[in-house]
């Protein structure tokens, strides 16, 4: 049985400062219910997930006791991706006909303060400074354009891409396109990103309504078929955030196991993927990734970038809508906000930034800490 | 009588630091890990020993802390007294690579590849007055 994503619902990213992060999910559930044209009565299941916002389930005190099977899914940056994939199963399976996928968060402002013994760590590794993700970014595409010749440029250009594609988007945080010498001369955070490069923690939430591809225009006349969705941990060797040491061979990393399982399963490839989101918590990141899925050659993101093959007008948009660079993360909703944005392109409903040509393929992928990918391939 | 002594035990040799950052090598497969661990992390085996690192390797890659961190950093300084510091990953003799704060804390002090040597600094002073160590890298050669 193939799987339809059959409505979608966006809380705007960034800061409502008047509701709670539950709050803001639900607001992305009765949206997504609206868009499929049904009530929360009818929802099967549930999968969700949130990192500060709370338990995930708790939606029910809001949304109504139904008595669904309600999972409450924690896996980091990749929670949006862990549920969607759950809920994949369901349906596939046939266990389950129509359900629901949900991410909401409200981090606090400033950076993620994360603590050594949560991730299996000890204290000397926080107190003496090394715990710190911005620094891992910094030296992961330092090594990065030191073997692939990529140049400041490159990365000053996806920091511009992403802050023009937000300001055609209603719902992104960063609404401002900057200029060339903004981003240049932001204040220097991680060598060699600056402030400009990185996203930050926000607020949000993001759901969908899945079903059976077989009963999907019953809800939505233009369903968007969810051909695969894959989610990956790390392999030993690859280089990842708060790591005291790495071996000395450095193996592909999650993303790249997760892209060529995806390709495989969904049967297509990169070539023919029309419009994609590849996590950009920071420029680097996502230009490591567009070669880490397949999409160019490692190296070519230089060129690519210097021709604008990723903007909307290019031969492979990518994040466009601003992705979390314009979006800010909230970490359980980032995830599905992809999903979401590829959603509206497929259907052709995006507007000022609608990609031309009614794109057939499109496809999502999030990574992060501490070392888990995932990766969606959607259809018409 | 307050002393010097390390912030952690058993990340370097101590009270001869000059042997340099302490690991463990696999029995079974022969793949090294810092700091120490009792299972492999790439053959899952528990046959693991303790393993002297030495002091020696070169840069792998490198940012600089701008910001004075937020909690769990834990140092004597202020942001008034902060200074910017280097964070890399030093490729060691046995291949293995290790996350350290580096001295160096500007872009034109910092190359890919350049020799890096092992140095204590202190932390920290605790209640008694003890300087707590913790191990840094450094360029093995000053800049002229
Ligand atoms: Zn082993």
């Amino acid at each position: 049985m193939d799987v339809a994503i059959v409505g979608v619902g966006l809380h705007p990213f960034g800061r409502t400062a008047s509701m709670s992060g539950l709050e803001q999910g639900a607001a992305a559930v009765r949206a997504a219910l609206a868009d499929a044209g049904t009530d929360f009565k009818a929802m099967q299941f549930a999968f969700g997930g949130s990192q500060d916002g709370g338990n995930a389930d708790s939606l029910v005190n809001l949304l109504g006791l139904t008595g669904l099977q309600f999972t409450n899914v924690a896996n980091g940056c990749a929670t949006g991706g862990s549920s969607l994939n759950a809920a994949y199963s369901a349906i596939k399976s046939e266990q389950y006909d129509v359900g629901l996928v949900v991410g909401f968060d409200k981090h606090a402002r400033g950076a993620f303060n994360p603590q050594p013994k949560d991730w299996g760590l000890e204290d000397w590794y926080g107190e003496t400074g090394l715990m710190l993700t911005t620094q891992y970014f910094g030296m992961k595409i330092q090594r990065y354009m030191h073997d692939h010749g990529i140049s400041r440029d490159t990365l000053i250009r996806v920091a511009e891409k992403a802050y023009r594609n937000g300001s055609l988007t209603p719902t992104a945080w960063r609404r401002t396109a900057l200029s060339w010498e903004e981003i240049d001369n932001a204040p220097m955070v991680s060598e060699p990103l600056n402030k400009y490069m990185f996203c930050s923690p926000a607020e949000g939430g993001c759901a969908l309504v899945v079903c059976r591809s077989d009963i999907a225009h019953r809800f939505h006349p233009r369903p968007i078929y969810l051909k695969t969705a894959v989610v990956r941990s790390r392999n030993y060797g690859s280089f990842e955030v708060f790591s005291p040491s790495q071996p000395p061979e450095v193996a592909d990393s999650p993303t790249v196991t997760a892209s060529t399982a995806a390709f495989e399963l969904a049967g297509v490839g990169p070539s023919d993927i029309d419009v994609a989101q590849l996590q950009d918590t920071e420029v680097g990141a996502e230009i490591m990734h567009m070669a880490e899925n397949g999409f160019c050659a490692h190296g070519d993101q230089e060129r690519w970038l210097a021709e604008g093959a990723t903007d909307i007008n290019g031969k492979l948009p990518v994040n466009t809508d601003g992705g979390c660079l314009a979006n800010g993360e909230p970490v359980g909703a980032s995830g599905l906000r992809q999903v979401h944005e590829i959603c509206v392109q497929l259907r052709g409903e995006a507007g000022e930034r609608q990609v031309a040509g009614e794109p057939q393929v499109g496809y999502t992928h999030v990574y992060g800490a501490p070392g888990i990918s995932g990766v969606n391939i959607l259809t018409r | 009588m307050s002393e010097a002594k390390p912030l952690h035990e058993g990340l370097f040799n101590w009270p001869d630091p000059a042997a340099g950052l302490i690991g463990s090598r696999c029995l079974d497969c022969g793949e090294h890990a810092f700091p120490s661990q009792s299972s492999c992390r790439a053959c899952s085996s528990q046959n693991t020993v303790l393993a002297d690192l030495g002091s020696a390797g070169t840069l792998w890659t490198w940012t600089i802390q701008s910001f004075m961190p937020k909690a769990p950093y834990d140092t004597d300084e202020t942001p008034e007294t902060f200074t910017p510091y280097g964070v890399g990953y030093i490729e060691l003799a046995c291949g293995l690579k290790v996350e350290s704060r580096l001295r160096e804390n500007t872009p034109e002090q910092l190359n890919i590849g350049m020799p890096m040597k092992m140095e204590l600094i202190t932390v920290r002073q605790n209640e008694d007055g003890d300087e707590l160590l913790t191990f840094q890298f450094c360029a093995a050669k000053e800049s002229h």
